[in-house]
């Protein structure tokens, strides 16, 4: 039986390429990058020129680079430390109801700490509204947290749209670009972003590395004290292998991106196409439009998740009920719950599919004909 | 090339990198996925959580995987504090810290924490009756590095531990970051609630670390999201670098138990001959101080030219701590024992790994007195 992984907004294997740059750096530049002689010195080279292409591939400057341990460390401390360095100017923060739990647990941290949040609506093909945005923002809102692209539905925000929103407030945007970067090009200046977040083990990186480009000239309240790495913002040894592997998962994912977009959205097409030849009944969350090229999220009337993902998983598919990270349990996705309502049959028999990395057209129309076998079987009365 | 700087960072073992690329290759899943690659990433991280925590004689529930000790030292102050603010606001410590608690703490003194920090002794340990004085009914924490990074004195933690047990309500945190798998530790022996350690000084791979946090014992998190690690640390597990920690204690602690006394063996020899030499005053107490760290000044030679000398011969050792070695300030450790700070400013550190030789204890030696040799004549040519 050929295993299929379409599981990649989850995580994402390791490019060959990527082990490669890490072996070479875990054998042989293992040195303490704080460390004066060479083999620090090597150390932190490498980490310097990891900078730079991470810089470039966003459109920011080196020093607007913090390196942190992955995407949620990245929301957490764009987040709080946003919250702590301007609470003067005021305490409200908004954000919406379909953010990754690292911004959603954190935003209600921060309602524990006397904030206050505002969690916007999304429409049923979960985009939030600029009208309801320009209503949320009031004098004392000093950050608004966004996604790029949500992790459940793909959806894609009007980011530039958002940021022209804000130009005349003095709120702060951050977006959590988690699942969109590595996928869309994106420049933090064409579209006015001030702080985003990123992970390198959603595009074919290591676990635990990930950045947070904050614009310069913004404060931020460190999470962590110690040492004088990433210029005392984010002290600790540097993860240098990680950093170098990370490095050239960019630089693989720069490579051909509009290729990929092209060959995931026929992949979408092609799956959508085959369930409706064989006339199973099936709904996209979301839309095909303003939507991450990898991410599709279909509901099956009458089918429920978890057998779903039971029957998926025998015959070698790994796919996903939404967010990987509610660690193990399929709590109602709170996506869907903020697209279709709680009362929703979608809440309970959406699976997401998610492209990459070794995903053929052959693959996807296998993975369309067991959907299509499984989801007659469970609705068959 | 001779490595002495194992304090800093060591080289991960062979097997650990294998380790690490054959879980990245193999079981790349996300441990949170239903499916049965994510089911596999699970059932890896859990059988390094059961043997990690045979090594360390604890729980597996007591061990919280973090990105290392900085972030495992910031979890236990930080979590700690906000957790127990309404039993009190005083903390204790030390003057020699390393800079991941000190600047935690200082942060703390920033929103109402008091905190005291013990003096050491020459010898770079706290006075126990100086500790039973500074405790008050408003102190929640005690937070103390077992063995110091730049001298390597030990703390009589396991008598820090008895006193503490009379205060049920005090935690207890050691920084056991340079401690582990060179100065043993029983933490429930000891009396401790929490202990850090990171990987990649015991030849494991950095980004890797945990904080042990005693069965029953509830701190606040500091990152929240997908509440991995029963909700006290978010974030999708480095599932490839938790095996390879794993495997680099494994390892580390069976050469713990074989090649200890090799490493006690060139620790002393080098003592032994740095003995001989005027210039040089050894800061490492001989008595209670780890194996693998020796630490001196050479009078009137400044460590980082010392360190650059060494390393024309392919010797690597440091100045002081490598997180504040980018900063021209001088060791707080050293002042905090007494140390005059001109001498201070000549600190050169030694760290051993179980991998280095008496051979190579000599050779450091003879680079040592031609550098001495050396150096001194161009400074003489230059008062000249």
């Amino acid at each position: 039986m050929e295993k299929i992984y379409v599981d990649h907004a989850a995580t994402s294997p390791i490019h060959p390429s990527v082990a490669e740059v890490m072996l070479e750096v875990m054998k042989n530049t293992f040195g303490n990058p704080s460390s004066i002689h060479s083999y620090g010195r090597q150390a932190r080279r490498v980490i310097d020129e990891s900078r730079v292409i991470f810089a470039n591939s966003i459109g920011a400057k080196p020093t607007e680079v913090i390196m942190t341990s992955g995407g949620t460390e990245a929301d957490n401390f764009a987040i709080v430390g946003i919250a702590e360095s301007y609470q003067h100017q005021g305490k409200h923060v908004i954000t919406s109801q379909i953010e990754h739990h690292a911004v959603l647990h954190t935003c209600q941290q921060l309602e524990k700490r006397g904030y206050e949040v505002t969690y916007l609506a999304v429409d049923e093909n979960g985009q939030v509204s600029l009208s309801e945005l320009k209503a949320a923002l009031r004098d004392d809102t000093i950050l608004v947290s966004i996604m790029y692209g949500n992790n459940e539905v793909g959806t894609i925000q009007p980011i530039k749209e958002i940021a022209e929103v804000l130009k005349e407030s003095k709120a702060f945007f951050h977006t959590d670009a988690v699942q969109a970067y590595g996928i869309i090009p994106i420049d933090v200046n064409d579209l006015g972003i001030d702080l985003m977040s990123v992970s390198a083990h959603k595009l074919n990186g290591p676990k635990g590395i990930g950045y947070l480009y904050a614009r310069e000239g913004v404060l931020l309240a460190p999470r962590f004290f110690g040492g004088e790495q990433e210029r005392k913002r984010r002290p600790g040894t540097e993860n240098v292998a990680a950093i170098a592997g990370f490095k050239q998962a960019v630089l693989i994912a720069q490579e051909n991106t509009l290729e990929k977009q092209k060959q995931y959205i026929n992949f979408k097409n092609m799956f959508i196409k085959h369930l409706e030849e064989s006339s199973v009944l099936f709904h996209q969350n979301g839309s095909l439009e303003n939507s991450l090229p990898h991410v599709l999220n279909l509901s099956f009337p009458g089918t429920d998740v978890e057998a779903m993902l039971v029957n998926l998983d025998l015959v070698g598919i790994a796919a996903s009920s939404g967010s990987a990270c509610t660690a193990g349990s399929i709590d109602p996705s709170h996506v869907l719950v903020a697209m279709h309502g709680k009362d929703s049959e979608r809440i309970r028999n959406s699976i997401r599919f998610s492209f990459g990395l070794y995903n053929t057209e052959s693959q996807i129309i296998h993975i369309a004909n067991e959907v299509a076998k499984i989801v007659k079987r469970l609705t068959k009365v | 090339m001779i490595y002495f700087d194992n304090s800093a960072t060591t080289k991960p073992y062979k097997e650990v990198i294998e380790s690490f690329v054959k879980v990245s290759n193999d079981y790349f899943a996300n441990p949170s996925s239903l499916h049965k690659l994510g089911g596999q990433a699970e059932g890896l991280i859990n059988q390094a959580r059961n043997q990690l925590a045979q090594l360390l004689n604890i729980k597996p529930r007591e061990i919280y995987f973090t990105s290392g000790g900085t972030e495992s030292n910031n979890l236990a102050i930080k979590g700690s504090a906000m957790m127990y603010k309404n039993r009190g606001n005083h903390i204790i410590s030390t003057t020699i810290e390393h800079p991941s608690i000190r600047e935690s703490l200082e942060q703390l003194k920033g929103q109402g924490f008091e905190i005291t920090y013990l003096p050491v002794t020459s010898e770079g340990r706290i006075n126990i009756k100086e500790l039973k004085e500074s405790i008050r009914e408003e102190t929640i924490l005690v937070s103390m590095i077992h063995v110091n990074n730049e001298v390597g004195s030990i703390q009589p933690i396991r008598e820090v531990g008895e006193i503490l047990k009379k205060y049920p309500k005090i935690l207890f945190h050691v920084d056991h970051v340079q401690g582990v798998t060179k100065v043993p530790l029983d933490f429930h022996e000891c009396g401790i609630d929490l202990c850090s350690i990171s990987a990649h000084k015991f030849h494991g791979l950095k980004g890797n670390g945990l904080l042990f946090i005693r069965e029953g014992l509830r701190i606040s998190p500091l990152l929240t999201g997908g509440n991995q690690e029963w909700t006290i640390r978010s974030g999708t597990e480095n599932v490839a670098g938790i095996v390879a920690m794993a495997k680099a204690l494994r390892l580390s602690t069976e050469k713990m138990e074989k090649e200890l006394p090799n490493v006690v063996n060139v620790k002393k020899i080098i003592i032994e001959e740095l003995k001989k030499e005027n210039e040089i005053i050894i800061h490492t107490p001989f008595e209670n101080s780890a194996p693998h760290i020796l630490n001196f000044s050479i009078k009137g030679f400044k460590s980082e030219v010392v360190v650059h000398a060494l390393e024309e011969s392919n010797i690597f050792v440091s100045t002081t701590s490598a997180c504040s070695s980018k900063i021209k300030t001088v060791s707080h450790t050293l002042l905090g024992m007494g140390v005059d700070e001109e001498i201070a400013k000549s600190a050169i550190r030694i760290s051993l790994s179980f991998e280095n030789t008496d051979v190579e204890a000599r050779k450091v030696i003879k680079a040592l007195q031609q550098t001495i040799q050396k150096l001194g004549r161009t400074m003489i040519n230059n008062e000249v």
